[in-house]
């Protein structure tokens, strides 16, 4: 009896699985949906509609800067209105392309990584705007990681994105530890860093205030290979262009340079355990000597430090050569769906443009607003960090030398190999070439499956 | 035996016809369950299983890879790994706790009935309501350098001892293995108890006048009569174990290094953020193929004693 009722119970399911898959053999295609057409849509307009539009916008939470600015073009143009839905940051990255490719997407999305959404036909091609709008006068090295060719190729192509806000990385100084080791400026190169963090270690103060936790020390392992590294090969890589490397001599430099200021303590002891929440709050609260961070944590370290704190550009190798530092749109894509095309564009156009759009992406995100240099720029406190950070995106846009995160490579391989290996490397357990090395092939594995 | 059946074959005919009544209305009772069981168990399995022939980022179009995703599979350095590391978690999530449950339930099971059987029980078991994602954000508190793990220590006099646990290559596995013993020991112990309360108590009174003590009861009353409920508990911590992934990713994601790196987070990162369906649906089935060679043999050996 047990026996027979347990046959029966295998044959049930096997029926059972038969029958999956003879539905699947029926429905006999391939997963997924064929890209949408191109839609044929409006005409492309640079003037504002006056009937009533509600716009929708996708961004992520602690990200408030859209709630001013929307607010902002309503009281200019009272016939537009928004919806703004938030996610975090990791939600609203993983779910982007299924929101993009909803029946209802949202007319403009927080898109930091492009991925496969020009190649499924989910972003909307700005081309048209750009010329109708005349947007050759922006700097081009800030709108060419927003582009992308039909090849999946990032760096060039046709426009997909536009930022709210261009951030620029540079490094934090404490004035008061600084003063106490006799150092006045900030170091002009790499070597006369090493020489303050040094002197720091000698006196007891930790030379660098970081955290890797959560991969954020590679703002640090970056900063030094931008100066060793080819800008443009470096940026080739990062834009998936085919047979590039990362396993370049500059690199591989520039990560051995962190190797030797892991050996030599330079970092804190437990800095797998920091997050970057915490490394922000321990630099705030005086410890650390030097900070590696962007433009956005300028606010809050001129609040918790006053005075006893500078902002400057990653030093060069040597005296004299030009600035290279990391910096990135906070980017936002329109939706290839959307109903509202000119409606969003012209919101984007005004953001870059309007005085008072300017001055509320300053004032909340302590970002340079980009668009055309020509145009004056945002008010800003004199002396203050904020003004620091627009001297800095000036002095970038001036060296043409701004390269994106090597985080936003490929979607996978922060997470899958960037994180790990710098928290072996900072905690010396593997050497710079080995890091080099690994991350290369975690590339290759990745854009070749 | 032939006399009876040939002489009864009118009989056998009915009793067949109300059998097949018996079968037609059991089917019907059973369709709701095999409706939910096939939408939700048979077709997401299928399904599974036939993205894993394709490479598709689950909105695009899709691809024929054959068996391309398993060979990636197989290639994927950080396989082995994340494998090796599950298999240490086993110790920790089958071991500890179905040892710690069974010394606990003997322990409970000679206390008298009352406020403080009621409460240990209620303790013990607290554990497991709370989700696993937030006891790994609250063990990662505490394991934290300033945390309240370090901080007893540093009271007890062993601040030699103190470190970032899970920042910590050597401590970092041991350390988040240990919340799942925590979260787990609580079910182990109820479970176990109730299977001592089915054991004959008959058969502890006449053990106990042959004269044994604690140590010969267990192993001869109580371990045996609980092979059941061991072989259910074993089943779901490993499975557990091998499965693990919302302890890791609220409290190392990985880390250090690739220390506490598990399948379930390799699987998450390549369908979730890599957005490769198809690979991470390889992934997957082969996942399910290790844990049914595992699980398979742990179901066979508790039947042995049946028959």
């Amino acid at each position: 009896m047990r026996l027979h009722t347990s046959r029966r119970g295998h044959s049930r399911a096997v029926v059972g699985a038969a029958v999956a898959f003879a539905m699947l053999g029926l429905a006999g295609c391939a997963p997924g949906a064929a890209a949408p057409e191109e839609s044929d849509g409006v005409a492309v307009s640079t003037e504002l509609t006056d009937e009533e539009v509600v716009l929708t916008i996708a961004d992520e939470t602690g990200f408030p800067v859209t709630d001013a600015l929307t607010e902002e073009f309503t009281r200019q143009y009272p016939n537009v209105t928004f919806e703004i839905t938030r996610d975090t940051f990791q939600n609203l990255t993983a779910n982007a392309p299924r929101l993009l490719a909803g029946e209802n997407p949202p007319d403009l999305i927080r898109l930091p990584t492009i991925g496969d959404t020009v190649k499924d036909g989910l972003l909307a091609n700005l081309d048209p705007y750009y010329d109708a709008y005349g947007w050759d006068a922006w700097p081009a090295s800030q709108l060419s990681p927003l582009r992308m060719t039909e090849e999946g190729v990032r760096g060039s192509g046709s426009l997909y994105q536009l930022g709210l806000g261009y951030s620029v990385t540079g490094v934090y100084m404490n004035l008061a530890l600084a003063e106490s080791l006799g150092i006045e400026e900030p170091p002009a190169t790499i070597a006369e860093m090493e020489e303050m963090m040094e002197a720091a270690k000698a006196a007891g103060i930790l030379p660098i205030m970081a955290g890797d936790s959560d991969g954020v020390v590679n703002f640090v392992v970056q900063a030094l290979m931008n100066q060793y590294a080819d800008q443009d090969e470096f940026l080739s890589w990062m834009f998936n262009e085919p047979g590039a490397t990362y396993a370049t001599e500059g690199n591989i430099q520039g990560a051995e340079k962190v190797r030797e200021w892991a050996d030599a303590g330079y970092f804190p002891s437990d800095i797998n355990a920091i997050d970057y929440f915490t490394f922000v709050t321990r630099f705030s609260e005086g410890e650390g000597l030097f900070t590696f961070n962007g433009n956005w944590a300028a606010a809050g370290y001129q609040e918790a430090l006053g005075d006893d704190v500078t902002f400057f550009l990653a030093p060069p190798a040597n005296e004299g050569d030009r600035f290279i530092a990391m910096g990135a749109a906070n980017s936002f894509s329109v939706a290839a769906g959307s109903d509202n095309l000119n409606e969003i564009v012209f919101f984007l156009n005004w953001i870059h443009t309007n005085p008072e759009a300017r001055q509320i992406i300053v004032d909340i995100t302590g970002a340079s607003p980009g668009g055309d240099p020509s145009l004056p720029l945002p008010t800003v406190e004199p002396g203050s960090l904020i003004e620091k950070a627009l001297e800095m995106s000036a002095q970038i846009g001036e060296d043409n030398g701004q390269v994106d995160f090597m985080a936003n490579t490929t979607a996978g391989i922060y997470a899958g190999s960037i994180i790990p290996e710098s928290q072996l490397l900072v905690t010396s357990q593997i050497t710079g070439r080995e890091f080099v090395e690994r991350v290369q092939a975690f590339y290759e594995q990745e854009i070749g499956g | 035996m032939t006399a009876t059946q040939t002489s009864s074959a009118p009989r056998r005919a009915a009793a067949r016809a109300a059998a097949r009544r018996a079968d037609r209305a059991a089917w019907l009772l059973l369709v709701p369950a095999l409706v939910a069981y096939g939408s939700f168990v048979i077709y997401p399995l299928a399904t599974g299983i036939q993205y894993s022939f394709y490479d598709w980022n689950g909105i695009g179009v899709a691809t024929w890879v054959g068996l391309e995703n398993y060979v990636q599979v197989l290639m994927n350095p950080d396989l082995l790994g994340a494998i090796r590391n599950s298999f240490v978690l086993i110790a920790f999530f089958t071991l500890i706790p179905v040892g710690t449950g069974l010394v606990l339930a003997t322990l409970i099971r000679t206390m008298r009935d009352g406020f403080a059987l009621r409460a240990s029980q209620t303790v013990l078991f607290l554990p497991q309501i709370i989700p696993l994602a937030a006891a790994g954000i609250a063990w990662s508190w505490m394991y934290a350098q300033t945390g309240a793990v370090n901080q007893i220590l540093s009271t007890l006099g062993l601040g030699f001892l103190t470190r970032p646990w899970l920042a910590d290559y050597g401590t970092a596995l041991p350390a988040v293995g240990l919340i799942g013993s925590w979260v787990l020991t609580g079910l182990c112990t109820v479970l176990l108890l109730t299977g001592i309360g089915k054991i004959d108590t008959s058969l502890y009174e006449a053990i106990r006048l042959d004269g044994a003590g604690w140590f010969r009861e267990f192993f001869t009353i109580t371990l045996p009569g609980l092979r059941q409920e061991l072989a259910v508990l074993v089943t779901l911590t490993v499975i557990a174990a091998l499965s693990t992934f919302d302890i890791i990713y609220t409290s190392t994601q990985g880390g250090p290094g690739r220390a506490t790196l598990v399948p379930g987070l390799l699987i998450f990162r390549i369908g979730f953020t890599q957005s490769d369906v198809g690979l991470a649906s390889a992934f997957g089935i082969v996942m399910m193929v290790l844990v049914l060679a595992l699980v398979l043999p742990i179901q066979r050996l508790s039947r042995i004693g049946d028959r």
